[in-house]
């Protein structure tokens, strides 16, 4: 335990760790000092003047923000002064805000209504004319109304020091300050809205949500985003069964503060009027509109027919649950008796789980990636891809002095504070070599590698880990947000759940993706949630493809039966995420129409007589929780909203290689396959003159070196 | 140059060279007394050199007043890390004007000081930060920097001494703000001139996250009459913890307004009647602003006293920055006050709260009221507005620009009330608006 | 960009003057000895000094925002400022600022529809024992009078007007 000092606040006496912040400290015995210019976890402003409190034998108020707390110090918060302080302060600052809260989307959940309804004066002494100022609109995303803004500089921190983009700065001084974005009138950021949902006002708003609803309005469903594989706990605001935003003020789940572009934003592909809400069938060459139980008793009888004499390919998802992956994986093994499953693979995970040869503590959790020592990067534009990995590896830069390395074929953002190298793809090793030094004199490093480290790449690097040392542990970097689910539920020609081999069953291996679409005589092809027919084709010409999608994708267009499904924004369940942390999905919107792939894959059972009485996902979990090797996680933290870490294996995985599969989906902080080409916000920012999507090499937007850490770190 | 006749009453310390022909030349601070003092210097410990300056109660002459011996003191030294000299020429206190000629008339001697700075501390980069007004000042100090160069004076291994100093100027491009300390050091570092969280303070963590020494350009340029002729010497000249002379600006409604050296604790009567010529046109003495425009105003019939930090502030003001006001009987104390807070909401750098919006309301009132739209309750409400802003700001701006505010509504209430009588209601806003 | 090579020489000491890994600290001179030279500060100079000083084009907006003497129009090739703070207005430099602008016919901060001279009025500029004070540029004038002031303007219309040795 840190040295403790003993110290009173308003008559209580307490303790907490020396060089507390008096803010801090103040919260931990639950007392409350007000503040807009703190924010934890970024540099001390001392500039709003909301905290000042009264320390006794010092005869000013004292900055409750930036004040150490010390031994024997006697503190009030709540002194006349310090309540006439606080008044006059607030009195100042509303002499040139607009009292607009009727129309001012922050109305209802503005820090700085709540300050004035709780500290306030009701009536304002001012009477002058106020400074007036348009408001600017700075990308399809970010506006902004310089009169609102409080001058609080959290959207400038947040998007520096904690995203690293450093978009937004301050213009002019004195009563004319204001936020300026980079470009003169317009961003050139990553789009991520960090600055819009830390804002305390109304001065940032989203060109999604503004002036279409108020918060009080909306039910507000916590739940994960389903564009990449980070796993970012969400907060859904949904009204009369529409998204109507999406953000994490709370600053609950793994990602605290964070949240993309795709995060924030890019819900809107649920809304699309090309969502499918009916199941289709094919007839007279043309998709129709049927109901469901017509859909579903034809899928059902033409499987029955198949399954005895044919051959079935099923091509899983890595958006779905992992209730609804381990649920296809038994039906396509149990009902359908066939081993020919895949999906599309975008890391070779059961490489590494085999590569540690049961080592479960090697794996590295969300949560290790803010704490470790070290971390080296490999193959990956992690800011690009891995968007929140890579704002937990930069604050961990930041705020816990990690080193971070990494080994690129290109710039990435990650120069400007890292130790960065530049590889070939196929080079990687030899870069590595030179970083072996300096790699193994840290006491204990994280590896994240991208999707051109497979197959035997994968273990020789763990024998590289190995070598160093030092207790090393790994994450294999996958993108989409249950790709990791797919593979632990054993969506795999050659692995069960939890990476057993077929053969410990006495079964064979099926035919891998790309052999289910190259044979010949494929019966049926049985799509869930994927879309490989945009890239891939189809041999076999008699096949009967059934589809089920959110959208008339390639693939669905080909369908026999297309079966309309819901979004994981519709659905209870969990996904593990790319470092294995298993997370809860609550449905929070509906479209009337679509089903669960769950509700699907059981209506089917029920079909054919096959009904395995688990029809929940709570019901499926349980027995995940029971049959897969490392998912027996304790309920109580899914369900509370946390993140509970899987250690899948407990030994050797008999691994069938195919490192050919592993295809990065190559998304990007502005795509998400499918989903962000139904996004119409993504699609506009991506037309939008301050995209950096027109050149996604652009990622460095500060310069080289340019993060001079000793500014971002806290004097403490 | 001087612009003004200097006077028999002063005591010429750091002015001593001002009269003298081509007094930038190194020739002519050479040939008196120049760079003794630093070879001197060569010849102390950092501690006899701190200590000389402890007795010479030499305190800072940019404003705060803050024993320079002191602060000398508080820098780590042998940290292995490179540390800084700063001398901070921003002179941009209203009604100030004496750096100028420091640096105009004498640069070696501020060389020289901030060299013995330098040695002291062991720091090998010096900077004078020079308010962006002054340009022809840089083009001169760029002149006798480059002539020291030559003569062994900066560079490496100063005379012999195996110690190396670089010095260099650094203009700044309006702000008074920058005149902080921190600021300062902030735009140094080529950012905006924003204030930092103190502490650490600049002696621990200044210029570039390093050890600095940092004072005002007439404090440097004390140092080496001190190192020449002993602390106590200087500590003679003026009162018991106010030593030496000072450079006294002194503007407004007087016969002969002018820079003018005098001892520390001359009194301000005869500041403005022997030293200045007297009141001009014989009109009678209202009141003084004593030292710069953030010193609270002096009523004629406080000013009876000595001119030094102490005597000031028992007088709840302060000798700031050397420069004193003085206003006749005709001066309208409301304009005074208005033009004031101008001032400062137009430097206000809009960091914090209090200041940003205390400095512009209190502008915008005192405007209304100035125009004649006063209302009887402004003034009161003025009064408690620099009140809420006093004391509560994140730099000493709020303070500089609250107390001046807080003088005039004391000590002229009765001009307010007066303006009360010729306000019209009709300008007077009935309803705020949105 | 193209600069004078005097002005390149001065970039050079400018860059040279800081400890390494600083040159951030260039921005602000860098701006305003360009500004002397081009007039005012351009887009171009803004990603210019931004390059050489290693910082973004936002730090750099940043930076000229704050300071009152870095413009982004043009002035006057003759900028008359004049100071009206306390000392100067004790006598009459408020007077003088509206007899400037009343015969020159110019605002704060506009410019003769000739671009010769621009006007403004300006806080205290460190020359208040010898108010009321005005600059021409870098130049001072001290005790300036309408009359003296109405002669200054005439010189600088007739092309007489001697720039001050410095
Ligand atoms: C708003 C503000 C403006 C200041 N302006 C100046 C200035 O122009 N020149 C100066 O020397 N000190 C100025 N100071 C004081 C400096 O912060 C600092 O105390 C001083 O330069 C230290 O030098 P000294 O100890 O030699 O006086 C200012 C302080 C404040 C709060
Ligand atoms: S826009 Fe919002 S977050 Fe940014 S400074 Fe203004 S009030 Fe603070
Ligand atoms: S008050 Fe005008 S120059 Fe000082």
């Amino acid at each position: 335990m840190a040295d403790l000092v003993n110290f009173t606040i308003d008559g209580r006496a307490v303790q907490a760790p020396k060089g507390t912040l008096l803010i801090n400290a103040a919260k931990q015995a639950g007392i409350q000092i007000p503040a807009f210019c703190y924010y934890d976890g970024l540099s001390l402003q001392a500039a709003c003047r909301m905290c000042l409190v009264e320390v006794e034998k010092t005869p000013k108020l004292q900055v409750g923000c930036t004040l150490p707390v010390a031994e024997g110090m006697v503190v009030h918060t709540d002194s006349p002064q310090v309540r006439k302080a606080r008044k006059g302060t607030l009195e100042f600052l509303l002499t040139n805000h607009p009292l607009d809260c009727p129309v001012c989307d922050k109305g209802g959940e503005c820090e700085l209504q709540d300050m004035v309804f709780r500290y306030g004066a009701g009536q304002s002494r001012f009477i002058e004319p106020k400074i007036h100022v348009d408001e600017k609109q700075w990308s399809p995303i970010v506006f902004y109304d310089a009169p609102r803004c409080i001058l609080c500089y959290r959207c400038v921190r947040i998007c520096g020091e904690g995203l690293g983009v450093g978009a937004l700065g301050i213009g002019n001084r004195g009563a004319a300050a204001e936020i300026v974005p980079n470009r003169g009138d317009h961003l050139e950021c990553d789009e991520c809205g960090a600055c819009i949902d830390i804002c305390p006002v109304g001065a940032l708003t989203s060109g999604t949500y503004r002036y279409k609803t108020r918060p009080w309005e909306m039910e507000h469903v916590g739940t994960i985003c389903t564009h990449c594989s980070n796993g970012c706990k969400t907060t859904l605001g949904v009204r009369n069964g529409d998204i109507m935003r999406a953000n994490n003020r709370d600053r609950s789940g793994v990602n605290g503060e964070f949240l993309c572009v795709k995060g924030r934003y890019a819900f809107d592909f649920n809304e699309h009027p090309e969502r499918l809400t009916s199941p289709l069938i094919r007839s007279g060459g043309e998709l129709k509109p049927i109901s469901w139980a017509v859909a579903i008793a034809t899928v059902a009888k033409k499987f029955s027919e198949i399954r005895r004499v044919g051959k079935f390919g099923v091509i899983g998802s890595n958006h779905t649950s992992n209730e609804e992956n381990f649920l296809l994986q038994s039906f396509a093994r149990q009902v359908l008796r066939t081993a020919n499953i895949d999906h599309h693979r975008t890391g070779d995970v059961a490489a590494l789980i085999d590569a540690l040869h049961g080592r479960t503590a090697a794996l590295a959790t969300t949560a290790d990636l803010f704490t470790a020592k070290a971390a080296l990067v490999i193959a990956s534009d992690l800011a690009q891809e891995q968007p929140f990995v890579a704002f937990q590896l930069r604050n961990n830069a930041r705020l816990n002095r990690g080193h971070v390395y990494a080994v690129t074929p290109g710039p990435v953002r990650e120069d400007n504070y890292a130790t960065t190298t530049r590889a070939e793809p196929g080079h990687e090793f030899e870069a590595l070599e030179t970083l072996r030094e300096k790699l193994a004199a840290e006491s204990e490093l994280v590896i994240l590698f991208g999707a051109a480290i497979k197959g035997d790449g994968i273990r020789r690097l763990v024998q590289f880990g190995d070598s160093l040392g030092a207790p090393v542990k790994y994450v294999c970097l996958v993108d989409y947000s249950n790709s990791r689910g797919a593979s632990d539920m054993g969506l795999l020609p050659g692995l069960l759940p939890g990476y057993r081999s077929v053969r410990e069953e006495g079964l064979e291996p099926g035919l891998n993706y790309d052999q289910i679409l190259a044979a010949r005589d494929l019966d049926a092809l049985w799509v869930v949630g994927a879309n490989p027919l945009s890239r891939n084709t189809l041999t076999s010409a008699g096949a009967f493809i059934v589809v089920q999608d959110l959208f008339l994708t390639e693939t669905a267009r080909r369908a026999h039966v297309v079966l309309p499904a819901a979004s994981a924004y519709e659905k209870n369940g969990t996904v593990t995420n790319v470092c294995g942390d298993v997370q809860k999905l609550s449905r929070g919107p509906k479209t009337m129409g679509a089903k669960t792939d769950l509700e699907i894959v059981s209506l089917l059972a029920r079909e054919m007589n096959e009904d395995s009485g688990a029809r929940t996902p709570e019901q499926v979990f349980e027995i995940i929780r029971r049959t897969v090797p490392g998912y027996n996680v304790p309920v109580s933290v899914i369900e509370t909203g946390g993140a509970a870490a899987t250690a899948p294996v407990n030994g050797r995985v008999i691994h069938e290689p195919a490192p050919e599969l592993i295809r990065s989906a190559g998304n990007t902080l502005f795509t998400s396959g499918t989903l962000g080409r139904y996004s119409n916000m993504l699609n506009r920012v991506m037309e939008s003159p301050g995209a950096l999507y027109h050149d996604p090499r652009k990622a460095p937007i500060m310069e080289q070196g340019s993060v001079q850490m000793e500014e971002l770190q806290r004097p403490q | 140059m001087r612009y003004n006749e200097p006077s028999p009453l002063e005591t010429r310390i750091v002015s001593q060279r001002f009269d003298l022909p081509n007094p930038t030349s190194i020739d002519t601070y050479l040939a008196n007394d120049g760079y003794v003092a630093v070879k001197k210097a060569f010849e102390m410990t950092p501690e006899q050199i701190i200590e000389e300056l402890k007795t010479s109660a030499l305190r800072g002459r940019g404003g705060a007043g803050f024993p320079a011996g002191m602060k000398w003191s508080f820098v780590p030294r042998n940290t292995g890390k490179a540390s800084y000299i700063i001398c901070n020429s921003d002179e941009s206190e209203p009604a100030t004007c004496k750096d100028r000629l420091l640096m105009e008339n004498d640069p070696h001697q501020l060389f020289e000081g901030m060299l013995i700075a330098g040695w002291t501390i062991r720091a090998n980069k010096g900077y004078i930060f020079v308010r962006g007004e002054y340009r022809y000042l840089i083009e001169i100090l760029e002149r006798a920097i480059a002539e020291a160069y030559d003569r062994g004076y900066l560079g490496k291994n100063i005379l012999g001494s195996g110690w190396d100093f670089d010095l260099y100027t650094h203009t700044g491009a309006g702000a008074y703000e920058c005149g902080e300390e921190t600021a300062l050091l902030e735009s140094l570092e080529g950012k905006r001139g924003v204030p930092r969280l103190k502490p650490p303070f600049p002696a621990v963590a200044g210029a570039f996250q390093a050890p600095t020494i940092l004072n005002n350009c007439e404090t440097f340029s004390a140092v080496p009459w001190i190192l020449r002729n002993g602390g106590q010497a200087f500590a003679d000249l003026g009162t018991p913890k106010n030593g030496g002379t000072r450079l006294v600006c002194i503007s407004g409604h007087v016969n002969r307004p002018g820079v003018y050296e005098m001892k520390m604790g001359y009194n301000i009567l005869a500041l403005i009647n022997d030293v200045a010529g007297g009141m001009r046109n014989g009109k009678k003495l209202k009141a003084v602003i004593p030292g710069g425009s953030s010193s609270p105003v002096l009523r004629a019939d406080e000013c009876d006293i000595p001119y030094d930090f102490d005597s000031l502030a028992k007088a709840k003001s302060m000798a700031g920055s050397g420069g004193l006001v003085v206003l006749d009987e005709d001066t309208d104390m409301v304009a005074v006050a208005l033009r004031t807070i101008k001032f400062y909401a137009h430097e206000s750098c809009g960091w914090c709260i209090p200041c940003r919006e205390g400095t512009t309301w209190l502008k915008k009132i005192l405007t209304r009221f100035h125009e004649g739209g006063g209302r009887p309750e402004d003034i009161d409400l003025i009064a408690e507005l620099a009140d809420n802003m006093l004391g509560r700001t994140f730099c000493a701006l709020g303070d500089a620009a609250a107390m001046p505010t807080t003088g005039f509504i004391t000590k002229f209430r009765n001009e307010f009330e007066e303006y009360l009588k010729k306000s019209h209601v009709a300008r007077v806003p009935q309803l705020a608006l949105v | 960009m193209t600069f004078s090579a005097e002005l390149e020489r001065r970039f050079a000491k400018l860059l040279d003057s800081y400890p390494s890994g600083r040159q951030r600290s260039a921005v602000v001179p860098m701006l305003l000895y360009a500004q002397d030279e081009i007039g005012c500060v351009t887009q171009e100079l803004v990603e210019e000094v931004a390059r050489r000083c290693g910082v973004t084009p936002l730090q750099v907006d940043e930076v000229i925002g704050y300071y009152s003497m870095l413009h982004r129009k043009p002035l006057g090739k003759y900028h008359v400022q004049i100071c009206t703070n306390i000392a100067c207005q004790a006598v009459g430099g408020e007077q003088l600022y509206e007899h400037a602008s009343r015969t020159l016919k110019l605002g704060n901060k506009e410019v003769t529809s000739d671009g010769l001279i621009s006007l403004e009025e300006v806080e205290c500029m460190g020359a208040c024992a010898w108010a009321p004070a005005i600059q021409v540029n870098y130049d001072f004038h001290h005790f300036v009078t309408p009359e003296r002031f109405d002669n200054l303007m005439q010189a600088l219309r007739d092309g007489t007007y001697q720039r001050k040795a410095s």
